[in-house]
Order: C-alpha cells, then structure tokens, then sequence
C-alpha cells in the first residue's frame, strides 16, 4: 500500500523520512518545539488573565487614577507591535531584575526564555485579556451584583460567587479567541531565540533545505492546536452556559 | 475635552511629562542625526507596505467573505478553509513559507528566470508583501462573512423587487451596507496589521523596526530606539485610529 504511494509521488518518502522523529529524520525537534510552545502559550494565558482580572477590577472600580493608569497600559500595549513589547521588557526586565538582585547583594541571574516568554507574553495578553473581561463584568446585570450585596456578602464573596460564575459564559469568547492569539505569538518568540516551535522548524528547514516539507508540517501542528482547541472551548461554553436564561447551545 | 481636564488628569500629565524631560536629557540620543534618513524610509516603507497589503487583502476578502456567506458549496468550502488556516497559523510561519518556500522554488524554473517579474522575484519585499495581503485577506474574509450576513435579507429581496440586477443589489445595497457594519472591526484589524509589519524584517525586508535593530547592533544602545520605535508605532496606530473614525462617523448613519 505505501510503496504503491510512493511510486506515484516521489517526495514523499523523502518528506516522511526527513519528519520521523528519529534522530535521521526532525520529527522529535519539531514535537518539542511544539510542546515548548504549548507550555509558553498556557503560562501566559494564565497570567494574562490573572493580569486581566486585575485590571478589569481596576478599571471598574479604581480610583480615578488607577483608571487611567490601565487606560495607558491598555492602549500601549494594543498600539505597539507585540515583537517591539517583546524586546523591551525583555531586555528591561532582565535588566530591572539584576539591578535589582545586585543592590541587594545577590549575583546576577541569566533568565530563562521560558519565564521570560511566559512574562512577556502574558503582560501583552493582560492588556486584551483586561478589556474582554471589563466588558464581562459590565454586562452583568446589576441587580445581581445589589442582590447579593443586599444578602451581606463582602465585595469579595460578591464577585468569587455572583460575578465572575455570571460574566464567564459571557467572557469566554473573547477568551478563546485570546488563547488562538497565544499560541500564535508564541511564534515571535523565535525572534529572541527561544526554541519553540517555528525556529525548530526554521533550523530543520535551514539545515535539509526542504522548507516546504518542514514549514508545511509545523503548519499542520499549529493548525491542530486551533482547531483542538477551538473544540475544547466550544464544549466549555456550552457547559457553562447552561444555566443562563434564554441561551441556546 | 472640559470633561477630561481633572485635578489627577493633571497631575498624572506632569508626571509623564517629567518622564518625557528625563528621558529626552539622560538618555542617548545623540544616534538619531545619524540614522535620521534610514529611520524615514523605514517608515515609509513601513507605510507602504501596510497601505498595500490591506488593499489587495481587503480585495481578496470581499469575495472570500460572499462566498462563505452566500455562495454554493463548491465555493464556501474552499473559502473556509482558506480563512481557517490563515488563522490558525502565525503570521511569521506564513512569511517563512513564502519567502524560503518559495524563494527556492522559483530559481529552479528557467522560465521564471527569464521573465520580466525576475528582478523583483529576486528580492524580498513581493514575498513580504504577498504573506501580509493573503493573511489580511484570511481575518478579513471571515469578517466580511459576518458583515455580508448581518445585512437584512428583506432588503435584498425589495431591491431584487425593484427590478436590480444581482450585480447591482451587491454594488448598491449589499456590500455599501455590509461595509459600513464591519468598518468599526476593520479599523481594528488594520492596527493589528501595522503590529504585523515588523515581521518582515527577519525576511530582509528594511523597514523601520529593522532600522531600529540596525542601531542597536551598530551602537550597542538597547533601549532608545526602541522606545522611539513604540512611540512612532502609537503614532501611525493613532492616525489610523482617527482616520477610521473619520470614515465612520461619515458612512455609518445611513444604517438602519
């Protein structure tokens, strides 16, 4: 059956022994370039809605200067192409973080690329991430939010048991669409030299000369990644949907 | 503009202007004379190539968004498909693709080699140019297909009523008013094209974030041209920002 594939398409068998994942072929570089970029894009979905909850609140419900103070993070980092953000804190923070641990005696460190990425990333993130759920937020009926404080719950209990189970459904489009924009932006951090995915691919790519057969392969992982998780959000949505009034799956 | 000036407003601008004169007194800036005309072309060829790709893209998406929205199955599937993995791909991957891809198939054919296209084909930016235009084309077709269907089916009929052709009803009712619903989306999705912009300089494509990077390797300052590059970046972003604001409040009230 597959010689019979062969004989009618030449390269393949060339494309399928240059992608085994033993060591002739760069099948296993690519998978753990890929599953270097699945952990980035995971860390900085996560501090980015760590970071995004944050600033929601903020703006929501800071003093003026807070407030504004998130209208500039927002606005910089969704005006500034993510590749120059990248860079800056980077080398700032790498920079900060040494002054930092030299004023108080300490050596400096060498970061790793994947805190850094994961950091840098999820700052970029933070900014989007504080805009979708700023919207959430507000379209949460208030008189939810008056009913529950009515009852005696403190802010916190408000938000932990009324607000954020009420806005989720509502945030977890714009969410997805965030984690599909993470595990793309995982990608510039090749520029850095960080060895996820697409310099995996670039390397192998340089090294074979068969950049389609290794750019189309890496392509065909990313686009696995989408659609998987394109599903897995779907099915999350529709679970946590269930309980809101008027919502067909 | 009255309701803006408040006491903190006031003093959050002193603060940033402190920063500004800090910025401009104890840092390096004696680079700039120097790399003064590189830094204009970059930006120019930054311009352009922005400019461009989102024409030939936006061209590309109104018949991609029409196909998925109202067209046959042979048609929309393709259509889809396109959109799909445009989108679930990294842009800088596609520019890869094309540039390396296809910059090392096309001098095996002599044929090419021999056409007038040649000299271009021989440099990078057509490469850059065409990954940008077929990735805007990718977001914006899917945003067509929303904005071609949120449209009101009754007027297409009433116009189809009246006698247009189908031609007309696209050209008169059905693209003006699908246009006008997705301009706010659009306005968005041209900045994240200039965000997209500087991944052309890994393919040698000069433009102004690869200017920048030529002063830091030059002069070994790390973080004044990058500063400088944010701020021309929120600049352009800022002009687009207005310019699509300008084109909204122009063509939007006509919706009904």
């Amino acid at each position: 059956m597959l010689d019979w594939i062969y004989q009618w398409w030449p390269g393949l068998e060339a494309s399928v022994t240059l992608l085994s994942l033993e060591p002739p072929g760069w099948g296993g570089n690519l998978v753990r370039g890929a599953v270097n970029s699945l952990i980035i894009a995971l860390g900085a979905f996560f501090l980015g809605c760590v970071i995004g909850i944050g600033g929601a609140l903020g703006k929501l419900s800071g003093g003026p200067v807070t407030r504004d103070l998130m209208a500039v993070y927002t606005t910089v980092v969704r005006a500034v192409p993510e590749l120059v953000l990248i860079l800056i804190l980077y080398y700032a923070g790498t920079d900060l973080l040494n002054q930092a641990l030299r004023a108080l005696g300490y050596r400096p460190v060498e970061i790793s690329g994947l805190a850094a990425g994961i950091g840098v990333l999820g700052v970029v993130q933070g900014a989007y991430a504080t805009e979708v759920l700023r919207g959430a937020i507000q379209a949460v009926p208030t008189g939810q939010i008056e009913a529950a404080r009515a009852y005696g719950m403190t802010r916190f209990q408000t938000f932990r048991r009324v607000t954020f189970p009420a806005m989720l459904p509502l945030a977890l489009p714009g969410l997805s669409n965030l984690w599909l924009i993470a595990t793309k932006d995982t990608a510039l951090l090749a520029i850095v030299g960080f060895s996820e995915l697409t310099l995996e691919t670039r390397q192998a790519a340089g090294s074979t000369r068969a950049y389609f057969t290794f750019f189309l392969a890496a392509g065909a992982l990313y686009l696995i990644m989408t659609l998987v998780s394109g599903r897995v959000f779907g099915w999350i949505e529709t679970r946590f949907r269930r309980g809101q009034a008027g919502a067909r799956s | 503009m009255r309701g803006w000036v408040k006491p903190h407003r006031i003093m959050l601008l002193l603060v940033a202007l402190g920063l500004v004169l800090w910025a401009a007194l104890s840092l390096r800036w004696d680079w700039i004379p120097r790399y003064w005309q590189l830094g204009v072309e970059g930006i120019w060829r930054t311009l352009w190539l922005m400019a461009l790709s989102v024409l030939i893209g936006f061209t590309l998406a109104v018949p991609l968004g029409l196909a998925q929205a109202a067209g046959p199955r042979l048609l929309a599937a393709p259509a889809r498909w396109f959109c799909t993995i445009i989108r679930g791909t990294p842009l800088l991957l596609q520019i890869w693709l094309i540039y390396f891809g296809l910059g090392s198939l096309f001098p095996q054919y002599p044929w090419i080699r021999a056409s007038e296209l040649w000299p271009y084909l021989r440099q990078a930016w057509p490469y850059a140019l065409m990954a940008l235009s077929l990735s805007y084309a990718g977001y914006e077709g899917e945003v067509m297909r929303g904005a071609f269907k949120s449209v009101p089916h009754g007027q297409l009929e009433a116009a189809r009523a009246y006698g247009l052709s189908r031609w007309a009803v696209l050209r008169r009712i059905w693209l003006p008013q699908a246009l006008a619903r997705a301009l706010p989306t659009l306005g968005g999705e041209t900045i994240l094209q200039l965000k997209a912009t500087p991944l052309v300089a890994t393919i040698t494509v000069i433009e102004i974030y690869a200017v920048a990077g030529r002063v830091r390797q030059d002069t070994f300052i790390i973080y004044e041209p990058l500063l400088l590059l944010a701020v021309i970046y929120m600049a352009i972003a800022g002009i687009i920002t207005l310019g699509f604001r300008w084109l909204e409040r122009r063509y939007t009230p006509g919706l009904g």
